[in-house]
């Protein structure tokens, strides 16, 4: 059996779904950001999938570049996430997103 | 000289092992294992993760999903990215979300972050009509059955990656850049506790 572009697609197929429904099953704030990291990184395979299987052999790295970009805006959304998952658990003591529904304390 | 590790590292990779002439990157044996392992690693942590209710242990199994996704990046012989993904994702945003974990479940019965169930069944439907819709497409284009790229990119992919950052990308590089120097500070002003602003203790 030969791995082709059709096997990433499908494992990254599947990791988007868990994401997806980490995000929208999850009550834990955490749980969710975790979600969103593994349809995130569903994205970056896809793209680096992509990238390799186009003819011209000059464009087999702009996928790569795509996905460096998604891990940068990745790792600055983890980071403010992170602080208002404290920040809100510091004002509600809970990060249940289902609890939290103002945005005033 | 300064992807002399990088390339190094990236020919223990089987698809690195390719001159001109030679068949695709992706033949072989040790091509096929290697991508089950790493498939199997992700699709397993990531599922597994679905029905973990501990949040110390989803954050352990999604150390394997992204060790999986770097394994995955290797495999299509993106060194650079494997290392990034491992860097950043294994040794930044996991670590970050394990600090999350601790600091804001004192008691141990927040630690289980079990599903609402209200929201199960919406769940299951919106990821199976993700997954469904995305295997429908995947299996009904024909991608080619022989894959196109017969040449694999020689050496590391680090240098032209950074030739491309300074050139195409210059622009969105640059506003990355700003980009993450507001999340830094951003993070720093909001995660800062209230009182601890105005005086010292």
């Amino acid at each position: 059996m030969q791995i082709g572009l059709t096997h990433f697609l499908l494992v990254s197929a599947v990791l988007f779904a868990v994401g997806t429904g980490l995000i929208i099953t999850r009550r834990n704030a955490v749980m969710v950001l975790m979600g969103l990291e593994l349809v995130l990184n569903a994205a970056g395979i896809n793209f680096v999938a992509f990238s390799r299987f186009v003819p011209k052999v000059s464009q087999h790295l702009h996928g790569d570049v795509a996905t460096i970009f998604v891990i940068v805006l990745a790792a600055a959304e983890a980071a403010i996430a992170l602080a208002i998952v404290l920040n809100i658990y510091n004002t509600f003591s809970t990060i249940d997103v289902d609890e939290i529904d103002l945005l005033r304390e | 000289m300064l992807d002399l590790g990088l390339a190094g590292l990236s020919s223990l990779a089987p698809l690195a092992s390719l001159a001109d002439g030679a068949p695709t990157w992706n033949t072989g044996l040790l091509y096929t294992v290697t991508f089950c392992l790493f498939a199997a690693m992700t699709l397993v942590s990531s599922v597994m993760l679905l029905a973990a209710r501990d949040v110390v242990r989803a954050a352990f199994l999604l150390l394997g999903a992204l060790g999986g996704v770097a394994g995955l990046y290797a495999m299509l012989g993106a060194d650079f990215l494997a290392f990034v993904q491992i860097l950043v994702y294994i040794g930044g945003i996991l670590i970050l979300l394990l600090f999350g974990v601790m600091l804001t479940n004192r008691e141990p019965v927040l630690l289980h972050g079990a599903p609402t169930h209200r929201l199960v069944l919406p769940g299951v439907v919106a990821s199976m009509v993700a997954l469904f819709g995305i295997l429908f497409v995947v299996t009904s284009y024909d991608w080619g059955a022989a894959p196109i790229a017969d040449k694999a990119i020689e050496g590391s992919t680090g240098r032209p990656l950074g030739e491309l950052l300074m050139t195409d990308y210059l622009l969105p590089f640059e506003i990355s850049s700003v980009l993450l120097l507001i999340a830094l500070i951003g993070a720093a002003v909001i995660a800062r506790r209230r009182g601890l602003t105005a005086e010292p203790e």
